[in-house]
């Protein structure tokens, strides 16, 4: 059999197991959060490592995703369903609207627009107090449920969750491994080169920002009705940066870097949660460290490492 | 009437402190080309230094400016060294993230040290308010104001008049030329790390007494400065002290006119107004790269 099918299978197998052999909620909570933070870092590692394209205002979509469900399914009283297809669609508008005169810019220009376009959603989070809830939060979010089935506590929604995230793993895969895909790595290695050879730069670019806006919509749904309770706060510049910091500590262009970025990033506060007061200046020096000794990131910087390693022994 | 020119005047008196710290974050970026997210911090650290040395302390004013300027800058030249220049072929990326990793960390020390309470400071003098036609200013809006001016106005000296600014704008402009005429280029830019986080202190002291100071009041601080940088042009001083004015003045329009909720939002508006239609930014002589 093929080898990579063996992989992700077995990853699969492993998740699957661990849903069912975990019976402390708060572990079970803590994983749900890592698939939630897989799907961001997925959708960002898409537009950053293959597309090349840095956002730091990518907390927008996840907000735009979890208000977006939080009114229609809270207030107006829809059917969560309804509202995720919602979600993404409105999401997905913005990308486009924003994306257009956005990823004309390149480098440090496309991130300084970025950042400003994630500041004035997180700010219009803050300020429509009518619809958000404003500064306090959105409270009365529903719990999902489908048929019969409730995803109430722990179980069901972080196989919810993961399923979810091996569908998009799934769909970020065939992607890159498509004429899409291959697209793409023409522009993050020359995009004049790859215009040249006939490749419609533009329209990439805001394709993908399209899909990683999309998957943002999906985490940011997925996190409002398993929390219950959204607030601005979660969605505002330090939302973005984490997003970003996962992507680039797991590292780019690697679809199972998105996951393991996600793992440390999610974990480092709850193991941090030791050091009370001093959590903040750890967990800086901690991102630092890592940026400075592996600036291409955990995955490639241990592989390396250890095949060093392994020529000196 | 009254109100506009009262909205005039405070956005004077807050756009110099945009504008004071858009100069360090841009005279940072046209000589190391580094975008410094830890920027607003160094601001935090002058407010907070002239919250221990000036409020607790009682030192005398100058002393007590004189060694927070010093102290922030001290900062300023041991984070070059040992967070940004190890790196050997940094990635813009990793670069904003060790930047970003660095603000995290200075807002921890700070909590630390100066706890989560804000704390108020008292004017620099003790005299009162002066009114002009309705509109009243605080004497601390003056002083702002001033050592926005007197900043601006000795860096563009410096950097016109003397030997090290000169060699200064040499490296900006081509740093490997720089370096075939025998300027050392590795510290020029230390020098322009520490003229950075010294004017981020200055930001900080002089705003010192007119805000809330908090260990997280530097976030914001820096990433208005960035609006103010963008919009006057990355790398330009004047540019840069234009854009920090404008900046201000519109905020307080906006908070008057509008709504005082929005009042944040007017800076990244403006910001993506600039970054569409001239991205070099308002008083560029060329186009910036763009495409």
């Amino acid at each position: 059999m093929d080898k990579k099918l063996v992989h992700n299978l077995l990853f699969i197998a492993v998740v699957a197991v661990t849903g069912m052999v975990v019976e402390n909620i708060y572990l079970l909570q803590i994983m749900t959060f890592i698939g939630i933070n897989t799907l961001l870092a997925l959708g960002l590692n898409m537009l950053m490592g293959y597309a090349g394209q840095v956002s730091l205002g990518h907390g927008a979509f996840y907000g735009i995703g979890a208000y977006a469900t939080a009114y229609l399914s809270g207030t107006l009283g829809i059917s969560p369903w309804a509202a995720l297809v919602c979600a993404i669609v409105l999401s997905v508008a913005v990308a486009f609207v924003v994306g257009r005169p956005t990823l004309k810019l390149s480098g440090y220009y496309l991130g300084m627009g970025t950042l400003g376009f994630g500041m004035i959603v997180h700010i219009l989070f803050r300020e429509a107090g009518s619809i958000t809830g404003g500064a306090s939060g959105f409270v009365g979010i529903p719990m999902l449920t489908l048929g019969p089935l409730s995803f109430e506590g722990g179980r069901n929604y972080f196989y919810l969750v993961w399923t979810v995230v091996f569908g998009a793993i799934f769909l970020c895969k065939r992607i890159i491994d498509s004429k899409t895909g291959r697209a793409l790595a023409a522009i993050h290695g020359r995009e004049n080169a790859a215009v040249a050879l006939g490749v419609d730069a533009h329209a990439l670019k805001l394709n993908i920002f399209m899909f990683s806006a999309a998957l943002g919509a999906m985490a940011g749904f997925l996190y409002a009705h398993f929390v219950l309770f959204i607030s601005p706060d979660s969605f505002g510049f330090m939302a973005s940066v984490k997003m970003v910091t996962m992507v680039v500590i797991g590292g780019m262009a690697n679809v199972w870097g998105a996951l393991i970025g996600a793992v440390v990033i999610t974990l480092l506060p709850e193991v941090l949660h030791g050091f009370a007061d001093h959590e903040m200046i750890v967990f800086g020096l901690i991102l630092m460290g890592v940026m400075i000794v592996m600036p291409q990131g955990l995955t490639q910087g241990v592989i390396e490492r250890y095949a060093r390693y392994k020529k000196r022994a | 009437m009254e109100d506009l020119l009262q909205y005039l005047f405070s956005g004077i008196s807050i756009g110099s402190v945009y504008a004071v710290v858009a100069i360090g974050l841009s005279m940072l970026y046209r000589s190391t080309e580094l975008i410094n997210f830890a920027h607003g911090e160094f601001a935090m650290f002058g407010a907070m230094g002239l919250v221990t040395l000036w409020g607790q302390f009682k030192l005398p004013l100058p002393l007590a400016f004189v060694l927070t300027v010093a102290g922030v800058s001290m900062v300023g030249i041991l984070f070059e060294r040992f967070a940004i220049r190890p790196i050997k072929d940094p990635h813009p990326i990793s670069l904003v993230i060790i930047t970003v990793g660095a603000s995290i960390v200075f807002r921890g020390v700070a909590m630390v040290v100066w706890g989560k309470d804000p704390v108020a400071l008292p004017s620099f003098s003790s005299h009162g308010s002066i009114e002009i036609a309705g509109a009243v200013i605080v004497p601390q809006s003056l002083y702002i104001v001033a050592a926005a001016l007197v900043l601006a106005g000795s860096l563009h000296l410096f950097f016109r008049y003397t030997l090290q600014g000169k060699a200064m704008t040499a490296c900006a402009v081509n740093k490997k030329a720089a370096w075939l005429t025998g300027i050392p280029s590795a510290r020029m830019g230390l020098f322009a790390v520490l003229i950075s986080s010294g004017s981020g202190a200055i930001a900080g002291i002089f705003i010192a007494p007119v805000t809330m100071n908090t260990y997280d009041m530097g976030t914001m601080l820096g990433l208005k400065g960035f609006c103010a940088a963008m919009i006057g042009g990355l790398g330009s001083l004047w540019g840069a002290f234009a854009g920090g004015l404008l900046l201000g003045i519109l905020e307080c329009f906006g908070a008057g006119l509008i709504s005082s909720g929005c009042k944040d939002a007017i800076a990244f508006v403006l910001l993506l107004l600039i970054l569409y239609l001239c991205p070099g930014g308002l008083f560029a002589q060329k186009q910036a790269d763009r495409f």
